[in-house]
């Protein structure tokens, strides 16, 4: 595993190495040779684990305290805010923290979408990372739930009720999820229990992105393959360790800031009423982090086509490596991209802001044209742009470009001349 | 490889897998049909509702299966709507007299059979109703006329016991 042998000083260490090599791998950690190019987006790698871990914590000590039963579970919330001691400093970092952890994570996909980071040889990375983050929208989907307002309970109900969509078995299998003829009590309790499974499922997937990551190693901003370790590489530790940790600090004030300031902005008022079997509240909206999908959802006339287009839109993105036909990765040297890239940015917040609104006339239209171009990026746009574009000459290093002043190889050439 | 001849070892994996199969499905299945509805929900199969109070154009809704149950005594004029309506306009064809046995009185699950929301009385386009969720339109008699859902709201099975009262289940 390790790119160097590695043998501990003392006595006991050397021992317990040869018996558990734990020793190696903290040292294959720190030393980890990674591009010295490379940003800020790169940190959010760490800030994601930093949040699971946010989640598990303060999810594992709301357990304590939280009753999952269909006549319980809306006042024990309410005991945790109110008579628990800090129960609502807990309670609004859990809940706020889906919310962060959601930005994180799009910021991190849009990352690698950008600078190719899910091409060959990282596409096992990209699939972990996308099985990850279908994992992420189950967990706080279940979650949502458990609080057992009128939003948790209508969200359960429609979100079940998209498996009815599939022919002959559909009912079934809703039936089935529910435990009864509706959400009720075995729903919830079943809900409770996979919530508080999926985090650990992904925390095993998380060490299997980072194995994964390991192997090739980091991509960079100009996307090139380079030598490792090499003097276009840093050790882990302290160069990037340090980064992190400043853009963590940077991410937790504006964590905090919600917390603290706002911690109920990005929910809805209608949870805060009890679960109504007999009462569907005026206008069911997803949490936003969810917004694009539904909006992909209701875009789309027929109740089985909506459900699979919905679902399309996710899975595409498994087939991301292989329908991107670029050799080049980073869109710093794909001109033609990069434009792509913004309108496809753009796509997906205009889906997410008619998402939230209600569906019909102009809302409809923007959100029925906004669904046809996110197809169209993915199983039009990419295959053909490979082909198509003229990409710009990539450096042959990292430390070319910083040397020569600039990242195009021709400029960096003709900066070499004229200084000589 | 291609002239390689079942032997007795083929034979003998074969039905161990066989086996093995049949011992691991039996294994999950319990685990599987555990999250199916337990006895103590079917028991609560039926309801009986007492209707003597209910005036023409009103709806009461009722819990049965933990889903509410519409039922509305309709006026003349809303029967005559529905009575009226071409099968051919419809996208879920089915004659009112079919799903209202006594005119006056319709039975069915308040349920859009869209994505499971309740929808509201007296609304939409077609003065029956409409779910607030994703915009589906219902007639008086409850069949789906426009929005997304894909068939009329479930008529469930029910009998008038007596005469102010419908068991519902």
């Amino acid at each position: 595993m390790s790119d160097h042998e590695y043998t501990p000083k003392s006595k006991f260490g050397k021992w317990f190495n040869d018996r558990l090599p734990l020793l190696s791998l903290a040292s294959h950690l720190t030393d980890y040779p990674t591009p010295k190019n490379l940003n800020y987006w790169w940190t959010f790698g760490g800030i994601l684990t930093f949040c699971l871990i946010t989640q598990i914590v303060t999810g594992l000590v709301l357990a304590m305290h939280y009753i999952a039963h269909a006549d319980m579970a809306f006042d024990s919330v309410e005991h945790i805010m109110r008579d628990v001691n800090y129960g609502w400093l807990i309670r609004y970092i859990h809940a706020n923290g889906a919310s962060m952890f959601f930005l994180a994570v799009y910021i991190h996909i849009f990352r690698s979408l950008f600078y190719g980071s899910y091409k060959s040889p990282r596409e096992i990375i990209w699939i972990i990372g996308i099985i990850i983050y279908l994992l992420m929208m189950a967990a706080a989907f279940m979650g949502y739930v458990l609080p057992w307002g009128q939003m948790s309970f209508w969200g359960a109900t429609v979100i079940t009720n998209l498996f009815s969509a599939i022919p002959l078995v559909g009912e079934g299998i809703v039936t089935w999820l529910w435990g009864g003829y509706s959400v009720d009590n075995p729903t919830l309790t079943r809900f409770f229990t996979l919530h508080y499974l999926i985090p650990f499922l992904i925390l095993g997937l998380v060490v299997l992105h980072i194995w994964a990551l390991h192997v090739p190693g980091n991509n960079n901003p100009i996307g090139i393959d380079i030598k490792k370790p090499s003097k276009d590489t840093v050790p882990f530790h302290p160069y990037i360790v340090i980064k992190d940790g400043f853009a963590l600090l940077m991410f937790m004030i504006v964590f905090a800031f919600f917390v603290f300031y706002t911690p109920n902005i990005l929910g809805h008022a209608d949870n805060y009423i009890e679960a109504d079997p007999l009462v569907t509240p005026a206008h069911i909206v997803p949490e936003w982090y969810l917004l694009p999908f539904y909006a992909i959802l209701r875009s789309v006339p027929d109740k089985l086509l909506g459900v699979v287009a919905m679902l399309s839109a996710i899975f595409i993105l498994a087939a991301l490596p292989w329908l991107d036909t670029s050799k080049i990765r980073s869109a710093v040297f794909r001109p033609l991209y990069r434009q792509f890239y913004w309108i496809l940015v753009a796509d997906v917040l205009i889906l997410g802001y008619v998402g939230a609104m209600p569906a019909e006339g102009l809302y409809l239209l923007i959100a029925r044209v906004a669904t046809a171009y996110y197809f169209l990026h993915f199983l039009v746009i990419l295959p053909v742009l490979g082909y198509k574009e003229k990409t710009l000459p990539i450096p042959l290093s990292i430390t070319e470009p910083v040397l020569g002043g600039s990242p195009n190889l021709a400029t960096a050439k003709n900066n070499e001349s004229l200084n000589k | 490889m291609s002239e390689k001849k079942t032997n007795r070892r083929d034979f003998l994996f074969t039905a161990t897998y066989a086996v093995g199969a049949v011992g691991v499905g039996a294994t999950i299945w319990p685990m599987i049909d555990q999250m199916n509805p337990d006895a103590s929900v079917k028991a609560l199969a039926s309801t009986e509702v007492d209707v003597s109070s209910l005036n023409p154009g009103k709806t009461i809704t009722v819990l049965w299966r933990g889903k509410p149950v519409f039922i509305r005594r309709r006026t003349q004029e809303e029967i005559d709507d529905a009575r009226s309506v071409s099968l051919e306009d419809l996208k879920d064809p089915q004659k009112d007299e079919d799903r209202a046995k006594d005119p006056e009185w319709l039975v069915m699950l308040g349920v859009c059979t869209h994505l499971g929301c309740v929808p509201l009385d007296q609304k939409g386009d077609y003065n029956g109703w409409f779910c607030p969720c994703h915009g589906s339109h219902y007639d008086t008699s409850g069949r789906i006329r426009k929005g997304p859902a894909p068939t009329n709201m479930e008529v469930p099975k029910y009998e008038f016991v007596n005469a102010n009262t419908i068991k519902i289940g």
